[in-house]
């Protein structure tokens, strides 16, 4: 027997099935390309040729003025996401390692901290270190001792300083007999929706981590509740759209200084 | 069957433990969200969760069922010995070591991405590598069906096709097509930026060619249950099927329309033209005309069981049927869960209703009401139908397996309503934690509550699944057990002696198959790679915080 051929017309098949599908989708094709886009004039603007092109995704602009916006210049700071694995610039890390020896490490250390009211910078995230440095020179920081200190580094410097401590070992936390604080731990971990406080760890890590948003572990109690004070009151406001005002505003004095213990006692 | 026994046992073995333990992680993931227990903390703990339960139910457990049972087929319907036992066997192993391999980095927080990929996220590199390997491990089995069929049509020219296999078929090449989407965006978009060369990713982009896969995929899953409605339960339940032809029509319907229908997924996304959502929009309506027509068969087939044994009158045929039958109760099960997840389908599909339910809880009782109920309990049923062919050993006690099936049913149930609901509430999807303690949430609690506990109740009944299938294949036999009788598949009422060419073979169905695929998708796809600057910063999960 001579097998019938699927591919003719003579096969009524072929002519339904193929048939049938090319009118649905020509159908379809009219509706959603032709029809249905006449009905709104956000697509007929530009007569049938743009209607059609609009439906099928091509961008197209409303805009008719010229390219050239007079406003105030956009800031030059461009502070990338954090990588996946941070890769240590041999030379700048060296650059900084003698800024920071001249500078720094008499209150900030090298492996820990001289004081307790500068900050510990070892292993901290190399994009914070860089935005505080970079507030503080511009003045969105605030600090008797830290902006006539860095007053002559330049924005090199400032990377390499950056760059270098980022790629020094975290501080070894000290243990407090009442850091496990669980209010202190749902706070830092799940926030407090109803009172429109994120949890810290949403940008200073574990959850996750936002640019600029600095490593907080380990950091001496009496450091992290001034900074959260002076959030509150207004003092400190280099922190991006109020982010760290808005909740630090939100929490009450005794929650502040447990999480302050809660974070100092973090790795 | 001949020599596929221990591969078929492989297949359902490893496919139904890896179920197991999904099934664990979900019904957790119900507990923690469901205010019965303070959250869960970190939510990234509930992200691995999905994400291994998603990986587990979406990728490994339909094709490894797909495949053994395909195998399966091979040998039974065409009554010749599979061929190529060494190649299936190593698509098995890639399988499985794939599996492994995808597994670990979740297990390890390293690829929270959830199994529908949601770049810019990128998680480690090995489990898009590990869900490679599943993908061509599944390829090789695409082959050998192709192969075997081949084989087959020469030994047998101008011969009809076996029902079975011709679904079979029919499903291997739709898997085929549909995986390119997926396959594309791994290869071309993910990888590079999994490895470190590349920090930017289309996003756009990879959601259209995702999109080309994932409703695709549903399809392939849903085969081997619409094999087990046309060829297993019309002669189970001593029937007869209703038409031949009208089950070739309904396969080859779903190898041309559920391909190019992927954008009613992206109905919320800018990126795509609303042109192009309202042509995918209609033809997703086109794929339920082959579903419509399976149900009319496959009741017309049912009927035919009931007047065989003296049902008489409108509905008299009814109360005659075989309920205490396993096979009749898991098709009346399935068909009420596709029935309410069908009409709940037809609202995702539409492009104005379904604005009222993207990304909603709605979505998530959507699929686990069609895919968890209505295709999985044909899942369990097409197991202890073949049972008695891997292990030569019946399984003891129906009422057991009505027991099984009726608490799957019920569990699901339980499960989907209320998310249904609270999706109509406005609760999202793929959220870890909901403040009940808000206002506008707190009447959602109740609800989240119960669809905890139909979570549970489908825990025991997969427990009972796995422990009826190892007692008749390990348990001492008892004396009075029978041997089992030789498999059949379903006849038809009208002897099936000549099928037309066209129904006989796939070469019409493939090409309009890959012609729909080109009109609705060439379009989108050329021009997001011609748009400059598509693309984002890449977000690495578990990287370093």
């Amino acid at each position: 027997m001579k097998e019938e051929r699927v591919f003719s017309f003579s096969n009524r098949w072929f002519v339904f099935s193929a048939g049938g599908t090319f009118l649905v989708a020509a159908l379809a094709i009219l509706v959603g390309f032709v029809w249905l886009p006449s009905e709104h004039s956000d697509f007929t603007a530009n007569g049938l040729w743009g209607a059609i092109c609009s439906a099928a995704g091509a961008p197209s602009s409303w805009y008719k003025g010229g390219d050239i916006v007079t406003d105030a210049p956009p800031s030059k700071v461009i502070v990338l996401p954090p990588l996946s694995e941070p890769r240590v610039d041999a030379v700048s890390s060296g650059r900084g390692a003698t800024l920071a020896t001249q500078r720094c490490s008499m209150c900030h250390g090298v492996q820990s901290p001289a004081g307790i009211t500068a900050p510990a910078l070892a292993g901290q995230f190399a994009d914070s270190i860089y935005k505080e440095l970079r507030d503080f020179h511009g003045g969105a920081r605030e600090n008797a001792i830290m902006q006539p200190i860095i007053a002559n580094l330049s924005d090199q410097d400032m990377h390499d300083v950056a760059e270098y401590y980022s790629s020094q070992p975290r501080v070894e936390p000290t243990p407090a007999a009442d850091a496990q604080d669980d209010g202190a731990r749902m706070l830092a971990m799940q926030g407090a929706p109803m009172r429109n406080i994120a949890p810290c760890a949403a940008c200073h890590g574990v959850l996750d981590r936002k640019g600029a948003a600095p490593w907080i572990g380990g950091q001496a109690a009496s450091y992290l509740a001034t900074q959260m004070r002076s959030f509150a009151d207004g003092s400190r406001h280099n922190d991006i759209d109020e982010q760290m005002r808005n909740v630090a505003r939100q929490l009450r004095p005794e929650e502040i200084d447990s999480l302050a213990k809660y974070y100092a006692a973090q790795q | 069957m001949f020599h596929a026994k221990r591969l078929v046992l492989a297949h359902f073995w490893l496919a139904f433990v890896a179920f197991f333990v999904a099934l664990l992680l979900g019904a957790w993931q119900m507990l923690v969200r469901s205010p019965l227990m303070s959250w869960v903390g970190n939510p990234e703990h509930y992200y691995r969760s999905v994400t291994a339960h998603g990986t587990v139910m979406g990728y490994v457990l339909p094709t490894l069922v797909a495949m053994g049972f395909g195998y399966a087929i091979c040998e039974l319907a065409l009554k010749q010995r599979l061929i190529g036992l060494k190649w299936a066997w190593a698509a098995l192993i890639l399988l499985a070591v794939g599996a492994v391999m995808a597994m670990v980095p979740v297990a390890m927080g390293r690829a929270s991405v959830l199994f529908t990929f949601y770049p810019p996220m990128i998680g480690n590199v090995f489990y898009y590598l590990g869900v490679v390997l599943v993908v061509v491990g599944s390829w090789i089995w695409v082959a050998l069906m192709h192969v075997n069929l081949r084989a087959w049509k020469r030994a047998n020219p101008g011969k009809p096709i076996p029902l079975a296999m011709f679904a079979n078929v029919a499903g291997a090449y739709l898997w085929a097509w549909t995986a390119v989407g997926a396959a594309l965006e791994i290869l071309f978009q993910i990888l590079p930026v999994a490895l470190g060369l590349k920090s930017t990713i289309d996003a756009g982009l990879a959601r259209v060619l995702f999109s080309w896969t994932l409703h695709a995929i549903v399809y392939f899953w849903l085969i081997p249950a619409y094999i087990a409605y046309y060829t297993l339960v019309p002669r189970a339940i001593g029937g007869r099927l209703y038409s031949d032809s009208m089950a070739r029509i309904s396969f080859v319907m779903f190898l041309v329309f559920a391909m190019p229908i992927g954008i009613h997924h992206l109905f919320a996304d800018p990126q795509v033209g609303a042109g192009f959502k309202f042509v995918h929009s209609v033809f997703t309506a086109m794929v339920s005309v082959p579903t419509l027509l399976t149900v009319f068969t496959i009741c017309a087939s049912v009927e035919i069981a009931g007047r065989l044994r003296g049902g008489k009158g409108l509905f008299g045929w009814l109360k005659a049927l075989p309920w205490s039958n396993p096979m009749m109760l898991v098709l009346a099960l399935s068909f009420v869960m596709l029935g309410f997840g069908g009409a709940g389908g037809l609202i995702n599909m539409s492009y104005q209703l379904n604005s009222t339910i993207h990304n909603t809880q709605w979505v998530t009782g959507h699929f686990h009401l069609i895919f968890g109920g209505a295709i999985v309990i044909m899942y369990f049923a097409i197991a202890y139908e073949l049972w008695p062919q891997l292990t030569g050993r019946t399984p003891g006690s129906a009422k057991l397996i009505r027991t099984q099936l009726w608490l799957w049913f019920i569990g699901m149930i339980i499960l989907t309503f209320p998310w249904h609901y609270v999706g109509l509430l406005g609760a999202p999807r793929r959220m870890a934690y909901y403040d009940y303690s808000n206002p506008a949430i707190a009447p959602e609690a109740i609800w989240v509550t119960a669809s905890a506990i139909g979570g549970f109740v489908l825990v025991i009944s997969g427990a009972l699944f796995v422990y009826i299938l190892a007692k008749t294949q390990f348990g001492s036999a008892s004396s009075e057990e029978e041997a089992p009788a030789p498999f059949t598949f379903a006849t038809c009422a009208y002897p099936v002696e000549h099928v037309p060419v066209a129904l006989n073979s796939f070469r019409l169905w493939v090409t309009l198959m890959i012609a729909l695929t080109v009109v609705n998708y060439s379009v989108p796809i050329v021009q997001l790679l011609r748009l400059p600057q598509t693309s984002v910063p890449a977000v690495y999960v578990g990287a370093p915080r």
